[in-house]
């Protein structure tokens, strides 16, 4: 297990040096990660809950007409697993590339 | 005194009485401040916390009630106030942490100006003024039905008891309490909607059950002159829907009083996951929302309808002295109802309490019905103490000590000008709990319209747009705030029920993001950028860490430093 060494600091950061590289690496995937989660956010409730329930209550399931189903209860779901998957997904980005917050006994925070 | 009162009377008590307990034990250990980071609180009480101070009365109280009359439109209440937190989760929680500042206001004032700091403060007053105004009627509703006072009396009765309580001090910040206070909000709200669902349909789980009354709702629903239940865009139009259901969930992103919470969580990490628990217990209430309203329009509609007045059930009598319950002196059988008392239906019952009134509907026992009227003081208390601290720490210390003393000004001078504010937003709530513009979720809606258009914007972009400068985001804020205050005055006072397009006084608030958007871009576009220490800063609230750690797959050269610099935060 990676450890926390205190470290100097350097005043002075070249904009194109390899070490922004990780920088990039790290953004880029965050927002990809954050874009998909918010075109599931997006297609649940405003697609299937609002702008698309009308064909969807053709559909019944259980008693509920689908497309109500999804402005009541489904997207509720939904939030709350996108949530989820952000936190555990992130969790593991911030250990890759090391900006994960560790205490001093390396224990995360 | 009845069965109802003796039972309410012994909840309210003892729940105050344990979170007072709470407040004042956990005080002792918490004197280094609660704001401090690191303090210890599990991720998941921190996460009970956001959900207690974020339910409100409006929440609790009011949304089934609006569900049970709105039907499918109901879900913009349901969507709107829960798809915030996906948008406050992924875009605003974990980079405001790392920024590490208390407050909205603070954190524009570092990443802007002192300017940009001014009219955060003032809208995070306006949007609190007009949220509490939702909190106070909701509580006077529980007075007024279980102290048998007008509802004039019952504002009266919350104001003054949630006045003593957030001028007790700090109580908003101790986590615990506001733990408790979940506890027992969500108990009172479980319990009854468990019990009705298994009476009604045999199956204890409302968010299941609910499914079978929806077929015989809608036929019930269309034989009393009402819309069919879930029919989509019945009381407004799809683009309606549409907007205010955004307009709620980016107004969540930016509340000043939610916001907050995230600061006190250990790390960035922490708060993501805080975001995750809050949802997760709000989602509790949120699902059992729409279950209650269907099975409590249910009730009425099976169990008053085409009844005769001489025979309708006790529920109607006692809640008539309220007001809130009416009955058409002549007739002499109920063929009609509705929420709205132009209507001059047969049979009106205000929105506001089908929740409170649903235990005694569904004949539960008097403790269910005085354990609800604890659960939703809980609620309005815990969210009106929380509005009121934003109130006061933003008039005394974003206004009086930063902008009117330009910092030159003693703790108590600060304290006595917040106590002050918070007195003067007291009276104003009472006067606006008595009179109000709307339903309480419908004042609440407002406050949130307010939020969208003039937080969120500003603080996506300085997030995520190093580019944005001080005078772009003051620019946005100002023309989001506004337009979309405009609007509200005009639709609802000036011009009452004019719209354009459809769109409605609630649902202006994501047209006046856009506006916000736009008018910040253009103008930090053709105005200088901001300074290059600053887009540092910015760079830094990127990356939960403040040091990186050495991690060899991802560093392919062996010769460099084992750690890179984050830069100090």
């Amino acid at each position: 297990m990676c450890r926390t060494w205190e470290i100097t600091v350097s005043e002075s950061r070249q904009p194109e040096a390899p070490e922004d590289d990780w920088r990039v690496q790290y953004w880029k995937r965050n927002l990809r990660l954050m874009v998909g989660l918010l075109v599931v956010w997006f297609a649940v409730s405003f697609g299937a809950g609002i702008l698309f329930v009308e064909q969807l209550n053709e559909i019944v399931i259980a008693d509920f007409p689908l497309g109500f189903w999804f402005a009541q209860q489904g997207a509720i779901y939904t939030f709350v697993v996108l949530i989820l998957i952000y936190a555990l997904r992130m969790d593991r980005l911030d250990e890759e590339f090391g900006v994960d917050e560790r205490d001093a006994e390396g224990n995360r925070l | 005194m009845t069965d109802i009162q003796f039972w309410t009377t012994i909840f309210i008590v003892t729940s105050f009485a344990v979170y007072i307990y709470i407040a004042w034990r956990s005080r002792v250990k918490e004197t280094a401040g609660f704001y401090v980071a690191g303090q210890g609180i599990p991720t998941v009480a921190n996460g009970a916390a956001v959900a207690a101070d974020w339910m409100s009365a409006a929440s609790f109280i009011s949304m089934a009630g609006l569900i049970a009359f709105l039907g499918y439109d109901g879900a913009i209440y349901l969507m709107g106030w829960t798809g915030g937190y996906v948008l406050l989760a992924l875009l605003l929680a974990p980079y405001l942490r790392k920024w590490g500042k208390f407050t909205v206001p603070e954190f524009v004032g570092d990443r802007y100006n002192e300017l940009v700091r001014t009219i955060a403060a003032g809208a995070a007053i306006l949007i609190s003024f007009t949220y509490v105004v939702g909190q106070m009627r909701g509580g006077g509703i529980v007075f007024s039905r279980f102290l048998n006072l007008p509802v004039e009396g019952g504002v009266a009765v919350a104001a003054a008891i949630i006045f003593t309580y957030a001028v007790l001090g700090g109580m908003k910040g101790i986590t615990w309490t506001q733990v408790a206070q979940y506890t027992v909000l969500i108990v009172a709200y479980l319990i009854p909607a468990f019990a009705i669902a298994q009476t009604i349909t045999g199956f204890p789980i409302p968010q299941i059950s609910f499914g079978s009354v929806l077929a015989e709702l809608n036929a019930l629903s269309i034989e009393f002159g009402l819309d069919s239940y879930t029919e989509p865009f019945t009381a407004r139009p799809q683009i309606d829907v549409f907007l205010v259901t955004m307009s709620l969930m980016i107004g969540t992103a930016g509340l000043p009083h939610v916001i907050i919470r995230f600061y006190t969580t250990k790390s960035v990490r922490g708060a993501r996951y805080s975001a995750f628990w809050a949802l997760l217990f709000i989602s509790l209430l949120y699902s059992t929302a729409p279950a209650v309203g269907a099975f409590a329009k249910f009730n009425i509609l099976d169990g008053v309808g085409g009844t005769a007045v001489a025979e309708l059930p006790q529920w109607v009598d006692s809640w008539e002295a309220t007001g809130l319950v009416i009955v058409n002196p002549d007739v002499e059988t109920i063929e009609s109802i509705s929420n709205n008392p132009a209507d001059e239906a047969d049979l009106t019952v205000d929105n506001d309490i089908l929740v409170l009134a649903n235990p005694e509907i569904a004949g539960l026992p008097a403790p269910v019905v005085g354990l609800v009227a604890a659960g939703g003081m809980a609620a309005a208390m815990s969210t009106a103490a929380g509005l009121l601290l934003v109130i006061s720490s933003s008039a005394s210390h974003d206004f009086y000590f930063r902008r009117i003393k330009k910092g030159h000004a003693s703790e108590s001078e600060k304290l006595l000008v917040g106590r002050l504010a918070m007195a003067g937003a007291v009276v104003i709530a009472v006067i606006g709990g008595i009179n109000p513009p709307a339903f309480v979720a419908q004042v609440v809606a407002f406050a949130f319209g307010l939020g969208a258009a003039s937080f969120f914007p500003t603080l996506v972009l300085g997030i995520f747009w190093k580019r944005c400068n001080a005078k772009g985001a003051a620019a946005g804020m100002s023309a989001g705030l506004v337009f979309t205050a405009t609007y509200m005055i005009w639709s609802l006072y000036i011009s009452p029920g004019s719209t354009v397009f459809d769109i409605s006084p609630e649902g202006i608030g994501t047209i006046g993001a856009l506006v916000n958007f736009a008018v910040a871009i253009i103008v930090s576009k053709s105005t200088e950028p901001p300074p290059e220490d600053l887009m540092e800063l910015v760079e830094n609230m990127r990356y939960p860490a403040v040091t990186r750690r050495d991690v060899r797959p991802a560093r392919p050269t062996k010769d460099q430093a084992p750690h890179t610099e984050l830069g100090g935060a």
